[in-house]
């Protein structure tokens, strides 16, 4: 049994106007990852490498212990993928498609399937051309997850979704994690979603991966820190700060490698410590981003 | 083995202002302290309560370990985890985050330039604006259900 099911390293490609640089990613066997970034960030580009559509100028790919994209056959026998831009065909029925996926691959499981189409609220007899933009992302999800693929990859699942199909979505994927030989990313703008679900996350911008981590370490290590200096004192030597805001007397500090200790580092400093805020994953997503594009442009 | 419903009903507050594993761990407790789960009953497993809360293996997995630390729980390699013999449920974190709060206190007091007294009674007042909001509150509730 492979421990490690998607390892990227030092994985880039280049077009005229984008470039993906030194992508290392690992994702260990029966856990979620959380892939965050921008519009235009290289989610999609990476997502295409892992699943050989697309193939890297350099770097390693290996996927469910298969190297990509020489592997991709015996690799795509076990994951299950859905993307926005995959279309199921208009005419047909949701039916017609699940016993189309039924006749091509082995591990299909029909009373798991009657199950999904209960949860989703779908109805196997409509036409895919009359289904809503929530149904047809469930549809797409329902016939990978029926497949029992070893490994789900999902770009943008949720986008889109009203809040009841989310929700069912969502619960969806963590029933798939009860099985500990199953592993999952995808991709997503939403932050509130991946923090909820997620193991690791990894949030790329530009082309490059700008942190990776297992989530509870992530929330852990970023605070904001409210502060109250003498006039005229210098900002306490603290390591790891992202960003200052505030006031010159009434600073507030953005940390990503928060210790508790630094909180009697800032008293011995004379400077007051009034708040220590813990911050959602879309604040330390938006200070992470801005900081990283500021060094650049600096 | 717990079925569903019972798991079911962990509930995770997205307005609550505090980490998802700090909310999973009160509940627990709360279930112990109010004889839900005894001494010596077997709780999910870290997958299934995962599952049933949709939230992530790696958050459950701490809410368990600090437990286990607190001991409130045991687990037992292979077999899973189950509630302490004589679970501990003074929560520790609240006693931390209590002095945390108290040094805030004194610092803001000596801003003021209060005396140690003055202070001391300033939490007296706290506490009594506590219960008083506390019985108000419980009133209105009587008087809406009535």
């Amino acid at each position: 049994m492979n421990e490690i099911s998607v390892q990227f390293e030092a994985v880039s490609k280049r077009y005229p106007h984008f470039v993906l640089e030194n992508i290392h990613l690992k994702l260990p066997t029966g856990s979620i990852m959380g892939f965050i970034g921008a519009n235009g960030a290289g989610k999609s580009t990476t997502i295409r490498i892992l699943m050989g559509l697309v193939h890297q100028d350099s770097g390693q790919v290996h996927v469910l212990g298969h190297p990509m994209p020489a592997g991709q056959a015996a690799a795509k026998r076990d994951i299950g993928f859905v993307s926005e831009d995959m279309r199921l065909y208009g005419p047909a029925t949701l039916a017609w498609h699940m016993k189309f996926v039924q006749s091509m691959v082995p591990n299909w499981d029909a009373p798991y399937a009657e199950k999904l189409l209960q949860r989703f609220d779908l109805k196997p007899q409509q036409k895919i051309k009359g289904l809503s933009h929530g149904q047809r992302v469930k549809a797409a999800l329902l016939l990978a997850l029926a497949r029992r693929p070893r490994l789900l990859v999902l770009d943008e699942p949720t986008t889109g979704l009203d809040p009841i199909a989310r929700h069912e979505v969502l619960g969806e994927l963590m029933a798939v994690l009860a099985d500990e030989e199953r592993t999952i990313l995808f991709s997503s703008h939403n932050t509130q979603d991946v923090e909820q679900i997620s193991d690791q996350i990894t949030f790329i911008d530009r082309g490059q991966i700008v942190d990776t981590d297992g989530k509870e370490v992530f929330l852990d290590r970023w605070r904001r820190l409210r502060l109250q200096l003498q006039p005229g004192a210098a900002l306490p030597n603290l390591p790891g700060i992202i960003q200052v805001g505030g006031s010159e007397r009434l600073p507030v500090l953005t940390i990503n490698c928060f210790d508790p200790a630094m909180l009697s580092a800032c008293q011995r400093w004379g400077a007051t410590v009034q708040a220590v805020d813990s911050m959602t994953l879309e604040e330390i997503f938006v200070a992470n981003v801005h900081s990283r594009r500021e060094q650049v442009t600096a | 083995m717990h079925s569903e419903p019972i798991l079911s009903q962990f509930v995770i507050s997205q307005s609550d202002a505090r980490p998802m594993y700090l909310q999973i761990m009160e509940q627990i407790r709360q279930r112990v302290a109010v004889g839900e789960w005894s001494p010596g009953d077997e709780i999910p497993s870290i997958r299934q309560l995962a599952v049933a809360t949709r939230v992530s293996v790696i958050t459950i997995k701490r809410a368990y370990l600090e437990l286990e630390r607190e001991g409130v729980i045991v687990t037992q390699h292979g077999k899973g985890s189950f509630i302490a013999p004589n679970p501990d449920l003074n929560p520790r974190i609240y006693d931390e985050e209590l002095d945390e709060r108290l040094e805030q206190a004194a610092r803001l007091g000596a801003l003021l330039g209060l005396a140690e007294d003055e202070l001391a009674e300033r939490l007296r007042e706290a506490t009594t604006r506590l219960t008083e909001n506390q019985t108000t509150e419980s009133t209105e509730t009587i008087r809406e259900t009535v």
